[in-house]
């Protein structure tokens, strides 16, 4: 291992903690923006974390071992899957104990996770966001795992690091698979972290909220690792995007500690651009009925199919 | 004696005969449970461990024969052990070692058959199955493999008094014998005119094309109606929760992957060369087994049935494994076909120890609260811990998430099917990664299976008041589950070296080695240069050192306070545990997306009902799209027949006269 791997690394896991819920108070700005609220400091979910890890736990009389257990599980797979990801340098030496494929299924465990320790207290909310979780989780893991299949049978490699290299390196040509496979991305990050069209994040209301409800239980310490957790998750889907869709600007196998260095700010700027089009995308668009998730997630699903079958006929 | 034991047939075949004596000796104080249960099971457990140990050593020892004069005159057992067996008899063995000594502390005083006699049945039932992979004839194959279809059957009928019991024992009975009409038709196919049934003269046959594909489909069909492919799979939730539950986690762990044995038996060793349309075949059947497999496990109330659905599920995902090998062979892609068999035999070990795992933690629920249905569990983590921890393992495990060994070879079929899109014929080439999609479908709801299996019996709130009696499994139960989780475990862990292990059989079927490992040790490449690697070690330590990190930094930095207080209840003070999702709450989902799969019976109440009652019938739409009209035709047929029956011994006279003389005109 050679120190610019090391650093990379290091680098790689120190932005996803720091940034991930800078660009949550970044999205939530920039929707308020655009519905003309004046908007709240972009450091407010720092403040919110930080307050709650000061509070007491509070914890039902009758949780288990499993619901305490759960948040530090579910925030130590999006650390981990944060250093799987290449969102500056494609040096990751982390990548090699897990490729694409089984960042999906750390995303799924923490999935699982956060669904049993809903269950575990034994509420009518705990148990209803258990199911609905599970079952955006069901439609949009097939989906996610195309649009991936699609990137890793261009650059014939599994690893992302690998895909982003291939895909970065590559003279500018248009993959049409890839604009298909894109939509359906954008797609599953919308319903994984429960934003717009299949969950509202700002409101609490009974009859339609999903990741609200796996937390209800969830106080201080505990609540915080949530909380950062949902922001770490949010900020690495956005960074697989980048990965497979603007691979442009990344460091690759070739670049010094200068071209790392130059990474970052690129890295800024995508984050930015993304955390503009996500918010408007959930201000024009309506959140559609639970039982309509499953239309728009199949939605999904069709057009990562689409993409692939492109592939597969047109070679690119 | 010690120059015998030098061959590990010879020893697996003392290990046979040692569990054939232990259960004979059963039958010397039958109604002793102190006696049966407390020494005879723990001594069989020993001898599948012993059993484990000889097939794991024999993996690398070359393939060896032995003729037994055993059976009719001129027609002696031939016996062979090769690698192929070898794995199938470890799987048996370190499957049913964990499985006996839970069965030691499992079973009680009961109203069914004696425990002698349970004993009696329950070895012959192992030792049959090893006799099973043993076979070297058709003969040795088919009197093994009904040995093991009829002790099964009484196993399963072990509570024989009730009705719904023996109906079931008799569904199972009729599918079992049904497909080994199919085997043994597949057999005589392939015996290609020598009329010779030893497995050396059928590999030596060589069959038309038409008449090979015939053999391959009657053997689909055989030991798909054993491993409980769709359309045959409707025995598997009968049977599973009528049996015991160690029965049932050794029908679902062990029994299920004879038939898968036997297809790569005869597919890849009888048959020799596979035509790649078989595969597309088996693919469909498997990929179609799977899903339906998976979202009837989520629609069901009753534990073991889940199971059993979701087993159906597992043999799915074997058989399109199996699909994908043959797929690969027939176009001459040996290297993708060592994967794919390795991702197969790899599944196939994982589900023996998962599903045995969390067969046996019904069984322990059941033992300490007498219920089966999901909607009257809960809560029960507080009060088994044991159980639930251990089964949770194994949940976690079937819901194929890293790093335990669902993982490994879900994440080997992928990779098998990722690296498809080499296969020259175009169409396949498209619906391949089709049908890679639908794994991954029925993958992703095999974790919704499983969280609502755990979450509904071990988590929430007590749905009834008599679970607060409930209490935790006793000394050897919480060993054989311990057994089993770590078998889990372990198979997650390790993944190179049970690669390493396999390489011996998949060169045999395959005719090609998968390259040589060239990773380091913790790092699972199996094909070197693809850049597609994993490692379930590190994935485990990286996950454990930052959950350990976080702990320690929240305690450094923060505090460690506690209070425990009533959950949150939104203002409404009256929340009570019928206010959780039940099983069918739990299952809504699926019904609703996968509606045209159910055959749905809806009680809704009105308005006016004094005693609202909502009730919802999940049935199977085989029943009435197959079984029922087959049901029917066969009825019409035996109607129109009737007449030949007249109850008359002179006209029964009759018919055999002129049978006779027909049969010596045909014959003279």
């Amino acid at each position: 291992m050679r120190p610019i791997e090391i650093i990379t690394q290091l680098l790689d896991l120190a932005a996803a903690l720091v940034a991930a819920p800078l660009f949550v108070g970044w999205i939530n700005q920039c929707r308020a923006w655009l519905q003309n609220r004046s908007a709240p400091s972009i450091w407010l979910p720092y403040r919110g974390i930080r307050k709650l890890f000061h509070k007491d736990a509070v914890i039902a009389t009758r949780a288990s071992a499993l619901f305490r257990l759960a948040p530090y599980i579910v925030f130590g797979a999006m650390v981990l899957a944060a250093g799987i990801i290449p969102s500056m340098g494609t040096r990751l030496p982390v990548t090699r104990i897990a490729d694409a494929i089984a960042l999906v299924g750390l995303l799924a465990t923490a999935r699982v996770f956060m669904s049993l320790a809903a269950m575990d207290v034994g509420t009518a909310f705990g148990t209803l966001g258990a199911r609905r979780e599970m079952m955006v989780g069901f439609l949009a893991e097939p989906a996610l795992l195309m649009v991936i299949f699609v990137a890793s049978l261009i650059s014939a490699s599994t690893a992302l690091p690998a895909i982003t290299e291939h895909l970065a390196t590559q003279t500018l040509g248009l993959y049409p698979s890839l604009a298909f496979t894109a939509v359906a991305f954008t797609m599953v990050l919308l319903a994984e972290n429960a934003r717009i069209p299949i969950d509202n994040p700002a409101t609490h209301l009974e009859l339609t909220m999903i990741h609200e409800a796996l937390l209800l239980e969830y106080s201080a310490r505990h609540l915080a690792l949530m909380e950062w957790a949902a922001a770490l998750k949010l900020f690495n889907y956005a960074c697989i995007g980048f990965a497979l869709f603007i691979p442009w600007g990344v460091s690759t196998v070739q670049g010094g500690p200068l071209a790392l260095l130059a990474s970052i700010p690129v890295l800024a700027a995508k984050l930015i651009a993304a955390g503009g089009v996500l918010a408007l995308i959930e201000t024009v668009s309506a959140k559609v009925r639970v039982f309509r998730a499953p239309e728009f997630l199949a939605t999904a699903f069709l057009f990562a199919v689409l993409g692939l079958l492109v592939h597969l006929l047109l070679g690119a | 004696m010690t120059s015998a034991l030098h061959s590990p047939l010879n020893a697996c075949l003392a290990i046979l005969v040692l569990w054939g004596a232990i259960g004979l000796a059963g039958l010397l104080r039958p109604t002793s449970l102190r006696f049966v249960a407390r020494s005879l099971f723990p001594l069989s457990a020993l001898a599948s461990l012993m059993l484990a140990a000889v097939a794991a050593w024999s993996l690398g020892v070359a393939p060896e024969r032995a003729i037994l004069a055993i059976g009719l005159p001129d027609l002696p057992m031939h016996l062979r052990r090769d690698a192929l067996s070898g794995v199938f008899l470890f799987l048996l063995g370190a499957a049913s070692a964990g499985i006996s000594v839970f069965a030691a502390g499992y079973f009680r005083r009961g109203h069914g058959t004696s425990a002698g006699l349970l004993c009696l049945q329950y070895h012959l039932f192992l030792a049959s199955m090893g006799l099973v992979m043993l076979a070297d004839d058709a003969y040795a194959f088919m009197v093994s493999w009904e040995t093991m279809a009829l002790s099964s059957y009484f196993l399963v009928t072990t509570q024989h008094g009730l009705p719904d019991i023996r109906r079931a024992g008799f569904l199972y009975l009729l599918i079992a014998h049904v497909g080994a009409i199919a085997i043994l038709l597949a057999f005589g196919v392939m015996q290609g005119g020598s009329w010779q049934f030893t497995f050396d003269a059928m590999r030596g046959a060589r069959l038309p094309a038409p008449w090979a594909a015939a053999a391959f489909l009657l053997a689909l069909f055989g030991f798909g109606a054993k491993a409980g492919l769709v359309p045959l799979h409707v025995w598997l939730p009968e049977a599973h929760p009528a049996a015991p539950s160690p029965v049932s986690a050794l029908m679902s762990g062990v029994m299920l992957k004879t038939a898968v044995y036997g297809a790569l038996r005869v597919t890849f060793d009888l048959l020799g060369q596979p035509v790649w349309w078989w595969g597309v075949v088996a693919l469909a059947v498997g990929l179609f087994t799977a899903l339906y497999g998976v979202v009837f496990a989520a629609a069901q109330s009753d534990m073991k049935r889940l199971l059993a659905y979701s087993s159906i599920e597992n043999i799915g995902l074997i058989f399109t494994a199996f699909g994908l090998a043959i797929v690969f062979r027939g176009v001459g892609m040996s290297m993708l076909a060592a994967l794919a068999l390795i991702a197969l035999l790899y599944h196939s070990l994982n589900h023996a120890f998962m599903k045995s795992l969390l067969f046996l933690g019904t069984g322990a629920v059941l033992h300490s609260t007498g219920e089966r249905s999901l909607g009257r569990l809960g809560g029960l983590i507080h009060r088994m811990p044991w159980v639930a921890w251990l089964t949770l393992v194994g949940a976690l495990a079937l819901a194929g998430l890293p790093p335990l060994n669902g993982f490994v070879s879900e994440w080997l079929l992928l990779q098998a099917f990722l690296f498809a899109h080499e296969v020259p014929h175009t169409f396949v080439n498209m619906l391949l990664p089709m049908a890679a999609a639908v794994v991954v479908l029925a993958a992703a709801l095999a974790a919704y299976v499983m969280v609502k299996f755990f979450g509904v019996i071990f988590l929430g709130q007590p749905r009834e008041p008599g679970l607060a009696g409930a209490h935790d499994a006793g000394v050897l139960q919480r060993l054989g589950l311990a057994w089993l989780a770590a078998g889990c475990v372990a198979l997650g862990l390790f993944p190179t070296q049970i690669i390493n292990g396999l390489r011996g059989v998949v060169k045999q079927l395959s005719g090609a080695d998968l390259p040589g490992q060239t990773a380091p040790w913790w790092l699972l490449e199996p094909i070197p240069g693809r850049q597609a690697s994993y490692s379930a070690l590190g994935f485990l330590l990286a996950v454990t050192a930052i959950v350990l990190l976080t702990i320690v930094g929240v305690r450094l930095f923060y505090h460690r306070r506690v209070r425990r207080a009533d959950p949150w209840d939104c203002g409404f003070a009256r929340l009570d545990a019928r206010m959780q999702d039940t099983a069918e709450g739990f299952g809504q989902p699926i019904r609703h997306i996968f509606g045209q799969f159910f055959l749905l019976r809806r009680e809704l109440p009105t308005p006016f009902d004094r005693a609202p009652r909502y009730r919802v019938l999940v049935g199977d739409r085989i029943w009435e799209r197959l079984y029922g009209p087959l049901g029917g035709l066969v009825q019409r047929i035996a109607d129109r027949f009737a007449w030949v029956q007249q109850g008359r011994i002179a006209t029964y006279l009759l018919y055999s006269f002129v049978t006779l003389v027909a049969l010596l005109a045909l014959v003279l």
